[in-house]
């Protein structure tokens, strides 16, 4: 068995004996059925909206505050504790190479995020199933599609979080930058971007520099990929006004998220292998 | 002899602080050695030169046969590592790290397994890392360093936390290792237990070697005194026996007995005079100077000279 699995499957085994596992995944499944029950009351039952597309909207919305948060918290220990605790000097020593540690534990800790998604996620699924609600194709392809991008999300943040490790001396300035960029990333730069726009009352911004503006920050280009991308969605996402000025392609959007995923593991993978011990 | 471990000139700075610098030896092949020195006399930083994760700011090192910084691995696999104060992930099994460790190294998992009865861990093997005690920590870290039959093993600290049976029983397995060709090159606070085993001992301080050789040579080259004691009756209390030169340093301990510091030359001439005077000796102790000695020795002669 080569090197990164090695260190992939004991990645994974850490994380189902410290409890992550169990504990992303409830956490996810019960955010999800709480959505699913209470999710229809608001629109009601009668004006049309089928509670897939609804359930895929506010999931959606919770998936931009709590699964960069879960990916963060595995992953912004995973250098620097390890280095903290000692175990990086030993498994250094044997032959494997940093990058290799270092897409190991990404795969390790994406399996995880993907595991607890999927579980999670489709429990909401697996409920309004058995509450005997209707489900054409097109909304179970944007489950899908949602549940895809959320992990993607994950792998985003799960990077960005090595790349925090690779960088600082100590695991509670890497949990401090995490929150701080967590912060910035979910709730921060909407925000400011919100403002920009209504003191602009479009009169600079044009809808190209409203695109590249969104694209700057990942959460934001999961939005853009789940609430615009399927008609049906748009519509009850309050995005519909959007879409029609939005001119990126769901396959231009996936694309993004996996450049923002690939650009953080290299330089995380850099600062790594500059680092001494 | 085949060369194992080849250092030259090497220095590595930190900032302003010179951790080694213009340090040079070769390792043989079956030697075991002593690497002893102060706490940040470069010890540590030498090891983790060796095993490549540090670079040199100066100088080159191969180690069987490789550029440990290199980037190439295949040293890395017939390498033993024992880091000082190691430690594991407490949530798995010792038999789970040790497989963990096995497979990396691209080892027989089964072998592997075994080495955790060599060094007594075998009834505790399946339980978790985070409830075994220092000592047991420190076997298991023993055992991932003999996994697949090194040809180079670097020990920081290795017998801390062992019990006196456990550290007979380490030495005996370094020692086995040795005769069938290892490298082990030792760091060790306690002089004491090196001094019976490393065939050669090298002496650190402040990043600059400042001794190197087996134990017979560094006394030689310490030229420190033998210590004699005779244990004589019939000897008034501030008399000087007859046999002895009122030049050579000496002192009575608890009565009757006198010790003597005598230059390495001189031991034999003054054991002779002793027998030939007729002295009623009951007891003698010839004690050479202890490696403990030898390197207070070296460290105080490296210190002087600044």
């Amino acid at each position: 068995m080569n090197a990164i699995l090695t260190i992939t499957a004991k990645e994974i085994r850490q994380a189902i004996r410290n409890r992550w596992v169990l504990a992303a995944t409830l956490l996810l499944a019960a955010l999800a059925l709480s959505l699913t029950f209470l999710g229809s009351a608001p629109s009601g039952s009668n004006v049309g909206a089928r509670p897939l597309d609804i359930v895929i909207v506010s999931l959606s919305s919770l998936t931009i505050f709590l699964v960069p948060l879960i990916a963060l918290l595995i992953s912004h220990d995973a250098i620097v504790g390890d280095m903290e605790r000692g175990t990086m000097l030993l498994l250094l020593s044997y032959p494997v190479a940093r990058w290799q540690v270092l897409i190991g534990k990404f795969f390790g800790h994406l399996a995880v995020l993907a595991f607890a998604t999927c579980l999670g996620y489709g429990a909401a699924v697996g409920a309004l199933l058995a509450t005997g609600s209707q489900m054409d194709r097109e909304g179970l392809a944007a489950f899908a599609a949602m549940i895809g991008s959320s992990v993607l999300l994950g792998a985003v943040f799960v990077a960005i979080g090595y790349w925090v490790s690779a960088l600082v001396r100590d695991r509670g300035t890497a949990a401090g930058i995490s929150i701080g960029l967590w912060l910035l990333l979910v709730l921060v730069y909407d925000m400011a971007l919100l403002g920009l726009l209504v003191l602009d009352k479009g009169q600079n911004i044009s809808g190209s520099a409203l695109n590249a503006l969104l694209l700057l920050n990942p959460t934001d280009v999961y939005r853009l990929f789940n609430l615009t991308g399927f008609a049906n969605v748009s519509m009850f996402s309050g995005m519909a006004g959007l879409v029609g000025s939005a001119t990126l392609s769901a396959e231009f959007l996936v694309a993004v998220l996996a450049l923002w995923t690939l650009v953080p593991l290299a330089f995380a993978s850099l600062s790594f292998s500059r680092r001494e011990l | 002899m085949t060369v194992t471990v080849q250092i030259t000139d090497v220095s590595k700075r930190y900032g302003r602080i010179d951790a080694a610098s213009g340090v040079s030896f070769e390792l043989g092949q079956g030697e075991m050695v002593a690497l002893i020195g102060h706490n940040g006399a470069g010890k540590t930083t030498l090891m983790k030169l060796m095993l490549g994760l540090i670079h040199p700011t100066h100088g080159s090192i191969r180690v069987l046969g490789e550029d440990p910084a290199a980037g190439q691995f295949s040293a890395r696999r017939r390498l033993g590592y024992l880091p000082e104060n190691v430690s594991f992930d407490a949530s798995l099994t010792g038999r789970e790290t040790q497989r963990f460790y096995a497979r990396l190294k691209q080892e027989p998992l089964a072998k592997a397994e075994q080495l955790l009865d060599v060094v007594g861990l075998g009834a505790a093997a399946d339980r978790r890392v985070g409830t075994y005690s220092k000592g047991m920590r420190q076997r298991l870290g023993l055992a991932q360093a003999l996994i697949g039959r090194p040809q180079l093993l670097l020990l920081d600290e290795p017998t801390t936390g062992l019990d006196p049976e456990l550290r007979q029983t380490f030495y005996d397995a370094i020692q086995r290792l040795a005769a069938e060709g290892t490298t082990v090159l030792l760091c060790s606070h306690v002089l004491t237990e090196l001094e019976e085993r490393a065939g050669r001992v090298i002496i650190m301080n402040r990043g600059v070697k400042v001794a190197d050789g087996s134990l017979d040579e560094l006394r030689r080259l310490a030229r420190l005194p033998t210590k004699i004691r005779l244990k004589v009756s019939g000897l008034a209390s501030g008399e000087v026996p007859s046999w002895l030169a009122a030049s050579t340093p000496h002192r009575r301990l608890n009565g009757h007995i006198v010790e003597i510091d005598a230059a390495p030359e001189q031991k034999l001439d003054l054991l002779r005079r002793v027998m030939a005077a007729g002295t009623s000796v009951e007891d003698l102790d010839v004690m050479s100077p202890s490696l403990d000695e030898l390197y207070a020795h070296f460290l105080r002669s490296a210190e002087t000279p600044r």
